[in-house]
């Protein structure tokens, strides 16, 4: 891609700055798609019809919105602490924007291959800690604090049983490197994952071995573990108790109106899609096709990235849907139920999975 | 040990069976009517904005004197006898002009008790309940069928009509008086007449 680019521009500058720029124009559209689809979901879902009157059955609603959101007056409460309540949007959408250098479109497409792509991805998402902090520290706000205190608390906690996962699927890649070492980066893992949906690590890895079917159990239970605290991670309900509108009043975001709001939701729902393209690279193949492609049978070669590319959409915006799904099923657990999910079950269970999958995987 | 085992398979079980329902209801049919392009039908004899026939009102205040929250405004002028203002469609005779009907509908309180005493049956309710507006004073309707000069011609020629009336009266109270005087002097003339024919 980075060549495609740098042949047709004749300048590296201008490739780098194109292929940079390429994960904003997907955000922007999976947001506008994204923001339609939860309210049509959380329509159907409660026998509503959702958005209908702007475009055939509001298909055009979310466009509408995004232009009456930057038509907004920005409004900055007096006493709030200008420096940081500006900063802090930026520093959110920073933080989720970053995490799409490592994340893997198609064989052809990734921001950055870098080898630790798993780990900067866990570690460059705590920026949006940093962020929600920041944002209702600076409102000058109890809610927004609030709300800011609880997003901190529950997204540090939650990194751990993540971590745990992640390191879990990272042991199962040693079985199937030539090395024998294990990889990090999201693209070698999706590779490992080719060709069909059997060799997709929820269900144990690729080939027949005996350690596959043992595995299998222990899989399912980490992609289990990994839904629920990257839910916890993106504050998405049931754990949406930093944002929670009926007794936050939205939670950190309070005091954010116009464009500065916008960039808050933007950040919020490509979180939400990162942690779901995370989910698909590493449990179901990433950007492999579950099938075999048409571009390989009918001798395109071209045509097998922009499979990729859409497979690996499809399987982002089923599990975005899948949060949206479960934000219309649960209602909001207590904080201090949030502490007993975090550290009495997915930190323990998360634990005893990772010791069961790093002895099968000796063996 | 297995309480908490247990409580995890419920967590668990329990927010599947959830999701199954709430899955379940993405194909139930939406029970949203899309309220402008579609609407419910109202039933029979639902209560809302007043309508009054003027064609049949003959004016008579029943439904004014009803009224719980006094929102009916109305002003009559008497017609002339030379004036023929017509029959209501159940016979009875119209002899008042209604220079004046006006209902607040902001005040009423859709109690219906204005209808029932109208002797006429030209007073009732309608379906039409999509009537707000902007400033309180549009929701006083005006039913009269007169303007405003045709009420006060109607005023003034009534006016002018009783004056002459009082003409008349007093003219021929006047008359009468006189060919009183006159037949008293007249007597009184006979009655000397006489009295010189005596002497
Ligand atoms: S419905 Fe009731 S309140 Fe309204 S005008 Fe008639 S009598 Fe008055
Ligand atoms: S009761 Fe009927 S006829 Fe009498 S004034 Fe009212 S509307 Fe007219």
């Amino acid at each position: 891609m980075h060549q495609l680019l740098e042949e047709i521009f004749g300048s590296e500058l201008i490739a780098i700055i194109i292929a940079s720029s390429l994960p904003l124009i997907f955000i922007t559209v999976l947001v506008i798609f994204a923001v339609l689809l939860e309210r049509k979901v959380a329509g159907h879902m409660q026998d509503r019809l959702g958005p209908m009157r702007v475009g055939y059955h509001g298909i055009l609603q979310t466009i509408a919105d995004f232009f009456k959101l930057i038509q907004k007056e920005d409004i900055v409460a007096d006493t709030t602490d200008k420096r940081f309540f500006n900063l802090a949007p930026v520093l959110v959408f920073a933080g989720s924007y970053a995490a799409y250098a490592a994340l893997p479109f198609s064989s052809a497409y990734i921001g950055s291959r870098i080898d630790l792509g798993l780990f900067y991805i866990v570690a460059i998402s705590s920026l949006v800690v940093a962020g929600i902090l920041m944002a209702g520290w600076s409102s000058n706000n109890k809610y927004s604090l609030l709300g800011a205190m609880r997003s901190a608390a529950q997204i540090v906690s939650y990194e751990i049983p993540t971590v745990l996962v992640i390191l879990s699927m990272v042991m199962i890649s040693a079985n199937f490197t030539v090395d024998g070492k294990g990889t990090l980066s999201l693209m070698e893992i999706s590779e490992i994952q080719t060709s069909s949906f059997w060799n997709w690590f929820v269900l144990g890895g690729a080939g027949f071995s005996l350690s596959k079917f043992l595995l299998l159990p222990f899989t399912m239970a980490a992609f289990l573990i990994f839904l629920i605290s990257s839910l916890a991670e993106v504050n998405r309900t049931p754990f949406d108790m930093p944002e929670a509108e009926s007794e936050l009043v939205a939670g950190y975001h309070t005091e954010y109106s116009g464009m500065k709001f916008a960039m808050f939701f933007l950040a919020e729902y490509a979180n939400m899609f990162a942690v779901s393209a995370i989910a698909a690279a590493i449990f179901f193949g990433g950007y492999q096709s579950p099938i075999g492609y048409l571009g390989n049978s009918l001798g395109i070669e071209w045509l097998v990235p922009i499979e990729q590319f859409f497979w690996f959409s499809v399987k982002g915006v089923f599990f975005v849907f899948v949060q949206m799904w479960l934000r219309w099923t649960l209602p909001r657990v207590r904080v201090d139920q949030l502490m007993t999910i975090c550290w009495k079950y997915l930190i323990p269970y998360a634990f005893v999975n990772l010791t069961i999958i790093g002895i099968i995987s000796l063996i | 040990m297995k309480q908490y085992l247990l409580n995890t398979w419920e967590a668990l079980s329990t927010i599947f069976i959830g999701m199954k329902i709430t899955f379940g209801h993405l194909f139930v049919p939406a029970v949203t009517i899309q309220y402008p392009d579609v609407r419910v039908r109202l039933p029979e004899r639902v209560r809302n904005r007043l309508y009054v026939n003027m064609d049949d009102c003959i004016g008579c205040l029943q439904c004014a004197r009803a009224c719980p929250v006094d929102c009916i405004d109305i002003e009559t002028v008497k017609s002339l006898p030379t004036e023929d203002l017509g029959k209501t469609s159940n016979g009875k005779k119209k002899a008042l002009w209604v220079t004046k009907f006006d209902i607040d509908i902001a005040k009423c309180c859709y109690c219906q008790l204005c209808v029932f005493p109208c002797p006429t049956e030209c007073i009732y309710m309608t379906d039409v309940y999509e009537f707000s507006e902007f400033g309180r004073n549009d929701l006083v309707y005006k039913f009269a069928t007169l303007t405003n000069e045709e009420a006060k011609e109607k005023a003034a020629q009534y006016d002018v009509f009783m004056e002459e009336k009082e003409r008349q009266k007093a003219e021929a109270a006047k008359a009468k008086a006189e060919a009183a005087e006159k037949a008293k002097k007249e007597k009184e003339n006979e009655e000397n007449k006489e009295d010189n024919k005596d002497k």
